[in-house]
């Protein structure tokens, strides 16, 4: 090995080379969405004479999904610290309600866009639609594929036990939910906050 | 002198499955996270909603008060740190910060040009 500060400190421990090559793909994914961002945010007046985001959205309905998925976060980030410990009632506890609280945050955002697409403000109607129902639809799409991904996990931990490589994976499926709640704070300010002014 | 070995043969022989800080600190982070995103989420839907505030200046605050909260989110639930093993991760929350901007100012300020630039659209059909 060359001289430097790997010499002393070593090889970095493979649970933060992992994490680290996760944290590029969300940071990736961030940038996909930040293209959506911004289509939503030139978009957001060409309502083509349809409904204008102040007469579509409802911000209290947008205030309980905040929260939905603020404490589904915060119980997986306990959830991985239970499981750190071994302590399996507690992580399973905090598992379910991670998914009880992102199925929910889903159901009110099926329901929200089911009731728009009854009103005739479907995605076709205006730009302004399309991009809302593009960037809030990618975001649910992401979120259902965490609940299925924390499904399998729950599953894998049934067959394979805590070992370091589950948890590896446990890991990077709590920062891809932490990150998807930092993804929720930016489109409810800019969507629904700034949309029902 | 002696090879270390590389960081996937060392994977579950010593290295901890994730960070060894102290899990009741880590806890406490998560707590201390969710209590001040809560506090920030509802300021945001208060000066959203206030009458108090002056209308103009609303989206600047809930921007100020969005990068905040996404702050929070970053140091208490994602631990994000300035710490030597957090090193590479900080930089490359940069550069994508770096990227997002660029992205979302970049196509506001050209819209924004384009709008102001173009002919009505009255005017094209007088045209024909």
């Amino acid at each position: 090995m060359s001289t430097g500060a790997a010499q002393v400190a070593g090889p970095a421990a493979v649970s933060s080379v992992v994490a680290y090559g996760f944290w590029i793909f969300l940071l990736s994914d961030i940038i996909m969405f930040s293209a959506l961002f911004a289509a939503y945010a030139v978009l957001s007046g060409e309502t083509a004479g349809g409904p204008t985001p102040g007469q579509l959205f409802d911000v209290r309905r947008a205030g309980v999904e905040t929260l939905c998925l603020l404490f589904s976060s915060y119980a997986c980030g306990l959830g991985e610290l239970c499981i750190q410990r071994r302590r399996m009632v507690g992580f399973h506890v905090c598992v379910a309600a991670t998914l009880v609280l992102g199925a929910a945050f889903l159901a009110l955002e099926i329901d929200e866009f089911a009731g728009m697409v009854a009103r005739g403000a479907g995605p076709a109607r205006s730009a302004f639609l399309s991009a809302f129902f593009s960037l809030v639809g990618l975001h649910g799409v992401h979120v259902t594929i965490g609940l299925l991904w924390l499904v399998f996990m729950v599953a894998q931990i049934a067959a394979q036990g805590p070992k370091a490589f589950v948890l590896r994976r446990l890991h990077c499926f709590s920062l891809f939910w932490h990150a998807l709640d930092i993804i929720w704070i930016a489109l409810f300010t800019l969507v629904y906050l700034m949309g029902t002014r | 002198m002696q090879e270390l070995p590389s960081p996937l043969e060392r994977a579950d022989e010593e290295a901890p499955a994730v960070d060894e800080t102290d899990p009741k600190m880590s806890f406490l982070s998560y707590t201390a996270g969710l209590v001040f995103a809560l506090l920030l989420t509802g300021a945001s839907f208060f000066v959203a909603r206030s009458p108090l505030i002056w209308s103009p200046g609303v989206p600047v605050g809930l921007a100020v008060l969005a990068i905040a909260q996404m702050g929070v989110h970053l140091v208490f639930f994602l631990k994000m740190s300035t710490g030597p093993d957090n090193t590479n991760n900080v930089l490359a929350l940069a550069f994508g910060l770096l990227i997002v901007t660029l992205v979302v100012s970049g196509s506001l300020w050209i819209m924004a040009h384009l709008n102001a630039n173009m002919m009505p659209a009255s005017a094209i059909m007088e045209m024909h």
